[in-house]
């Protein structure tokens, strides 16, 4: 008996050992505390939850530290800084993001989105914070050479992404008449399929695509001008109030050289 | 009316009911397959495993089922999946991959669940059939069997539940099973609740059935126990 409840308190002790690590390690935002008096009045709220999925390098990804870190995440930062509140990540899948934001448990979607005409009859976004682009990763010996040419093709993607809706045929502005889909939860698992030979491309966005290749010799990036977007950050529906103060505080940080030398940081053109 | 508009907006511009129906096909062919895989693996695991009780030491079967049962209970089916997927078939044949993942998996958990069900018979049983002459084979066959497959099915049928359940995770290999055409509709129509309400109520209808067919072969297999 006296084994088991010392067993047990030992138990105890660990699992809270790991939680309190856990909470100290997630929030690296606290720097903004004596701001956030003020905001608390006008309706933005104190913590600003930001939803993201943190499987798109440069933009957003876990860091060597196990933090959240990319452009994105920098960026809203930044855009939190300027607005006087502190930031919170939750991480979660891409296509999650949209039901979340409705669903009022994040506050801002920062996760390289592209503001489609589609999308935002569900959510409003604020001004394009980044010019964006949808390639084709291919194998070297491929001899594919544009959208038009994947055609018949197996294609892999990442669910729910721009790049999903470029090659599904059914949709308004499809660049693909006819392919076979698979869609993945992560663009990794998509490259990876494509190494294994599973898919025969897969259309990703350009920076993460150039982080695949990096790390694959035998893999290529094809561009196709038809493919450019806007990435912006998306609030809910009628909250043009963040909307405002994150477009000005965006047009500050353009201003004042940080949204430079965030870019000059992450994404390196 | 707003809401039978806003239900068809969802699920039929767009042909999401067909989405549905062909995830419902592919969840049912790769849950059906796994299943017998699930029970063969299962038996022949529990087999070897039977042997260390026989000879009352372990022998090469009881270790081999042993790491087996070890190895695939201690590790999560989705990183089963995505390993056997993605190194072991190497991309290719996805479903066919997806029937494996399930079939071996589960076979680890019936492997226990049979022992578990002969184990519970009676050891005079078997020493009954011993003395009266029979062979072990035949005992096993004739008088341990057909009362441990009455112990077995209840955990049987749990199992197997559990592993068509299970199934809703084939999306992360790109497999557009059930759970994944609600995950298609949600990125689609950007609405959450809809999608995930009807894959519920689709999945229940299916368990439910299960769990009416196994309740009428259970009900079949204890007639004789009435006197």
């Amino acid at each position: 008996m006296k084994k088991l409840s010392s067993l047990l308190a030992m138990l105890l002790v660990l699992v809270f050992a790991f939680t309190g690590c856990g909470g100290s390690g997630s929030s690296d935002s606290k720097e903004a505390e004596s701001t956030t008096g003020a905001v608390a009045e006008s309706g933005i709220p104190e913590t600003l939850i930001v939803g993201t999925n943190a499987e798109f390098p440069p933009f957003e990804f876990v860091n060597d530290n196990g933090d959240y870190d990319g452009f994105d995440i920098a960026l809203m930062q930044a855009i939190c800084d300027k607005i006087g509140c502190k930031m919170e990540v939750n991480n979660m899948e891409f296509k999650s993001l949209l039901g979340a934001l409705q669903m009022d448990s994040i506050d801002v979607i920062a996760a390289g989105m592209t503001a489609t005409e589609e999308r935002k009859e569900s959510v409003d976004f604020t001004e394009s914070y980044y010019e964006a682009k949808q390639v084709i990763i291919v194998k070297k010996d491929s001899n594919v050479a544009s959208f038009a040419d994947l055609n018949d093709k197996k294609i892999g993607v990442q669910e729910g992404t721009t790049g999903d809706l470029y090659v599904t045929p059914e949709e308004d502005g499809a660049l693909v008449e006819k392919a076979e889909i698979k869609r993945f939860k992560k663009g990794v698992d998509a490259v990876m399929d494509l190494k294994n030979g599973g898919v025969d491309a897969v259309v990703i966005d350009k920076n993460p695509a150039k982080e695949f290749v990096n790390g694959n010799d035998d893999l290529m990036i094809v561009e196709d001008d038809a493919a450019i977007e806007n990435y912006a950050f998306a609030v809910a529906k009628g909250n043009t109030e963040l909307a405002e103060a994150i477009n000005n505080a965006l047009t500050e940080l353009k201003a004042d050289g940080t949204y430079d030398s965030l870019i000059k940081e992450y994404i390196n053109e | 009316m707003n809401f039978i508009n806003h239900l068809y907006n969802i699920f039929v511009d767009g042909n999401g009911y067909l989405l549905l129906l062909k995830g419902l096909g592919v969840t049912l062919k790769v849950a059906f397959f796994a299943c017998l895989l699930g029970i063969l693996l299962g038996l022949i695991a529990a087999i070897m495993k039977m042997t260390e009780v026989r000879k009352g030491r372990k022998t090469i079967f009881s270790i081999i089922a042993n790491i087996y049962i070890d190895v695939i209970r201690g590790t999560p089916t989705v990183v089963q999946l995505l390993i056997i997927y993605f190194l072991v078939f190497r991309s290719q044949a996805s479903t066919l991959a997806g029937i494996c993942t399930f079939g071996i998996n589960s076979g680890a958990y019936v492997a226990e669940i049979i022992r578990a069900g002969i184990m519970a018979v009676d050891k005079g049983q078997m020493e009954a059939g011993r003395s009266l002459g029979l062979s072990y084979g035949t005992t096993m066959k004739e008088i341990i069997i057909p009362q441990a497959i009455k112990n077995i099915l209840p955990a049987l049928g749990n199992e197997l539940i559990v592993l068509t359940k299970e199934t809703a995770i084939l999306g992360y290999v790109g497999i557009m099973d059930l759970a994944k055409a609600s995950d298609f509709i949600i990125s689609r129509k950007y609405v959450m609740f809809e999608p995930l309400i009807a894959i519920a109520i689709i999945y229940y209808i299916v368990v439910k059935l299960m769990t009416l067919a196994l309740n009428a072969f259970e009900r079949r297999l204890r007639q004789s126990d009435i006197r």
